[in-house]
C-alpha cells in the first residue's frame, strides 16, 4: 500500500551546517505520526521540506505516491490544497479578522463566496471551542492560546486530507496544552486526516500520536508505536523521553 | 598550520574582495529574479482587487497630505530662491517658467517619490518583514496562495498607478505654492504669472514627470517588498529591512531620475 506521505533519504544543509542527513519516514493513510527531537535537530526543516517551503538537496518526498519535489508551482499548489498546517506561533494574518483567517484557504481557492465563508468559519471556530464573539476580532486581540485554536480552525477549514502540526503545545500552560491535544484528537477523528506532528513535548506526543519517530543527527534514530516508546531500549530515545543530560545525545552549548 | 601566517597572507585581501563581489552578484541576481517574478505576476490572474484597492488608498490617499505639503513648500522656496538669484541679472520675469518646469519635470516626481519611499516603502518592508519572521508568508504558501501574487503584485500595481496621480496633484500644488509667494510676497501680477506659467508649459514636461513617477512608484514598492520579503532574524531583521528599503529606494529614485532625464531631454 502506498504511504500517504513518504520521505526517502532526504538531505538538507544550510551552508556548512548539515541539518538532515538522510531522513526516511513513511506515514500511512489516516495515521498520526509524531516526530520528536531536541531543539535544532531538524524537525521544522523536515516539515518545511514536505510543505515545499524549503527544497532539500537530495532525496524524494512523495504525497500519495507523487514526488512533490519535481512538481511545478501549479501542481505544488494543487498538492497543497489537501494540506492544512497549524503553525507554532499560529501565524495568523494580522490584517484580517479572525473569521477571514479561518476561511482564507477556501476564499483563496474560490471554493465559497465571502458570505458562505463566514458561516463555514463559524462552524470551524465552534469545533475548537470559540464562539461568534471572536470572529470579527483581530488576531492581536486574542490570547496566545486562542490564537493557537484559531490556527487549528484554519488548518482544518478546508477538511484537508493531511494536517501538519508544528509544535502545537509550545508556549501554552499545561491545561491549555491538554485542551489543544484533545482538540487535535477530536478534529483528526472528525476529519479523518493523516497527521504529522513535530514536537518536543512528550506528553503531547504520547497523547496525539499513533506512532513516534525520533529525529537525531539528521536521521530518524528510532521509530515505532507509541506503546513501545518506554520499552524501546534505544539509548537516544531513552535519554530524550526522560530528559537526562547524560547519555549519547550531546547538547550543543555553542552554535 | 600557523594561523598568523594565514591571516597575513597577501592573497587574503583578494579573497575578501572576491567574497564581497560574489555577495554583490548574488544579491543582484536575487533582486533581478524577484523583480521579474513580481512584475510578471502583475499581468497574470488571479488578481486580488480588494488588496490592490486597499494599497491604492494607502499610497494615493494617505500620502496626499505629506506629498502636498512637500510640494507647496518646494514651490514657495523655488519662487523665492529664483527671485533672489534672477534679480541679479534682471530676469525676475522667468520665475513662473522656472517654477513650473522645475516642479513638473523634477521636484514633483522626485520629492513625491522620496516622501512615499519614507512613508510607504518603510511600512511595506516592516509589514512584509513581520509576516516573514512570524511565518505568515509560509502560511500563505500552505494555503495555496502565491505570496508574490498576494503580497507583491498588488503593491507594485498600486505604486505604479498611484504615484503618477500623486505627482499630478503635487504639480498643481507646487505651482500654486510658487504663485502664492510670487503674487503675495514678491508683488507679481497674478494674471501675468499664470499666463507665463501656462504658456511655457508643454505637455511633454508634465508627461515626463508622470512617467518618472510611475517608475519611482515601481521602485519604492519593489524595494519595500524585496527587503521585507527577504528579512530574517526577528525584530532586528525587520528594522534592518525597513532601513534598507528606504535607503535603496531613495538612491534608486535619484539614479533613475538622471537616467530618465537623459532619455527624455538629452539632445
Amino acid at each position: 500500500m502506498t504511504a500517504k506521505i513518504s520521505l526517502k533519504d532526504v538531505h538538507k544543509a544550510f551552508g556548512p551546517k548539515r541539518v538532515l542527513a538522510g531522513v526516511d519516514l513513511d506515514v500511512a493513510q489516516g495515521e498520526s505520526v509524531v516526530i520528536i527531537g531536541g531543539s535544532g535537530t531538524g524537525k521544522s526543516v523536515t516539515l518545511k521540506c514536505i510543505l515545499g517551503l524549503l527544497t532539500p538537496e537530495r532525496g524524494v518526498i512523495e504525497i500519495d505516491g507523487a514526488d512533490v519535489l519535481t512538481m511545478d508551482a501549479a501542481e505544488r499548489e494543487r498538492a497543497n490544497d489537501q494540506i492544512g498546517v497549524m503553525f507554532q506561533g499560529a501565524a495568523l494574518f494580522d490584517s484580517l479578522p479572525v473569521w477571514e483567517n479561518v476561511a482564507f484557504g477556501l476564499l483563496a481557492q474560490k471554493k465559497v463566496t465571502r458570505k458562505d465563508a463566514r458561516g463555514l468559519a463559524l462552524d470551524k471556530l465552534a469545533l475548537v471551542g470559540l464562539g461568534e464573539n471572536v470572529c470579527d476580532l483581530s488576531p492581536a486581540d486574542l490570547s496566545f492560546g486562542m490564537q493557537k485554536r484559531v490556527g487549528l480552525a484554519r488548518a482544518i477549514a478546508a477538511d484537508p486530507a493531511i494536517i501538519f502540526f508544528d509544535e502545537p503545545t509550545t508556549g501554552l500552560d499545561p491545561i491549555m496544552a491538554d485542551v489543544i491535544n484533545d482538540l487535535i484528537i477530536a478534529v483528526n477523528d472528525k476529519v479523518g486526516a493523516t497527521a504529522l506532528t513535530i514536537t518536543h513535548d512528550m506528553q503531547s506526543a504520547r497523547k496525539i500520536g499513533d506512532r513516534i519517530a525520533m529525529l537525531y543527527d539528521g536521521k530518524i534514530a528510532w521509530s515505532g508505536p507509541v506503546a513501545a516508546v518506554d520499552s524501546a531500549n534505544n539509548a537516544y530515545l531513552d535519554q530524550f523521553i526522560h530528559g537526562r543530560t547524560d547519555g549519547p545525545i550531546k547538547m550543543a552549548l555553542r552554535a | 598550520m600557523d594561523n598568523s601566517a594565514s591571516i597575513l597572507h597577501p592573497l587574503r585581501f583578494v579573497q575578501g574582495i572576491g567574497r564581497v563581489f560574489l555577495a554583490f552578484l548574488a544579491t543582484a541576481g536575487r533582486m533581478t529574479l524577484f523583480t521579474l517574478s513580481g512584475a510578471s505576476h502583475c499581468f497574470r490572474s488571479p488578481w486580488y482587487f480588494r488588496i490592490i484597492g486597499r494599497q491604492m488608498i494607502e499610497i494615493g490617499y494617505y500620502s496626499l497630505p505629506v506629498v502636498g505639503l512637500t510640494a507647496v513648500f518646494a514651490g514657495m522656496v523655488l519662487a523665492l530662491q529664483s527671485y533672489t538669484g534672477f534679480a541679479r541679472f534682471s530676469a525676475e520675469g522667468a520665475i513662473a517658467n522656472v517654477v513650473v518646469l522645475s516642479i513638473t519635470r523634477e521636484l514633483g516626481p522626485v520629492l513625491a517619490g522620496l516622501m512615499v519611499a519614507g512613508r510607504i516603502g518603510a511600512a511595506m518592508a516592516a509589514e512584509i518583514g513581520t509576516m516573514r519572521v512570524t511565518e505568515q508568508i509560509d502560511a500563505l504558501t500552505t494555503l495555496s496562495t502565491n505570496p508574490m501574487k498576494y503580497l507583491v503584485a498588488p503593491r507594485l500595481i498600486a505604486g505604479v498607478t498611484m504615484l503618477p496621480v500623486l505627482v499630478f496633484i503635487a504639480d498643481i500644488i507646487g505651482v500654486f505654492g510658487g504663485y502664492l509667494v510670487a503674487v503675495y510676497k514678491l508683488g507679481f501680477n497674478p494674471a501675468n504669472y499664470l499666463k507665463n506659467t501656462w504658456e511655457f508649459l508643454e505637455a511633454s514636461d508634465v508627461i515626463s514627470g508622470l512617467v518618472k513617477a510611475g517608475v519611482f512608484g515601481f521602485l519604492v514598492t519593489l524595494m519595500g517588498c524585496y527587503h521585507g520579503y527577504h528579512s530574517k532574524g526577528g525584530a532586528q531583521g525587520v528594522g534592518q529591512a525597513t532601513t534598507n528599503a528606504v535607503v535603496s529606494a531613495s538612491i534608486l529614485i535619484l539614479c533613475f531620475d538622471y537616467i530618465l532625464t537623459e532619455i527624455f531631454f538629452a539632445k
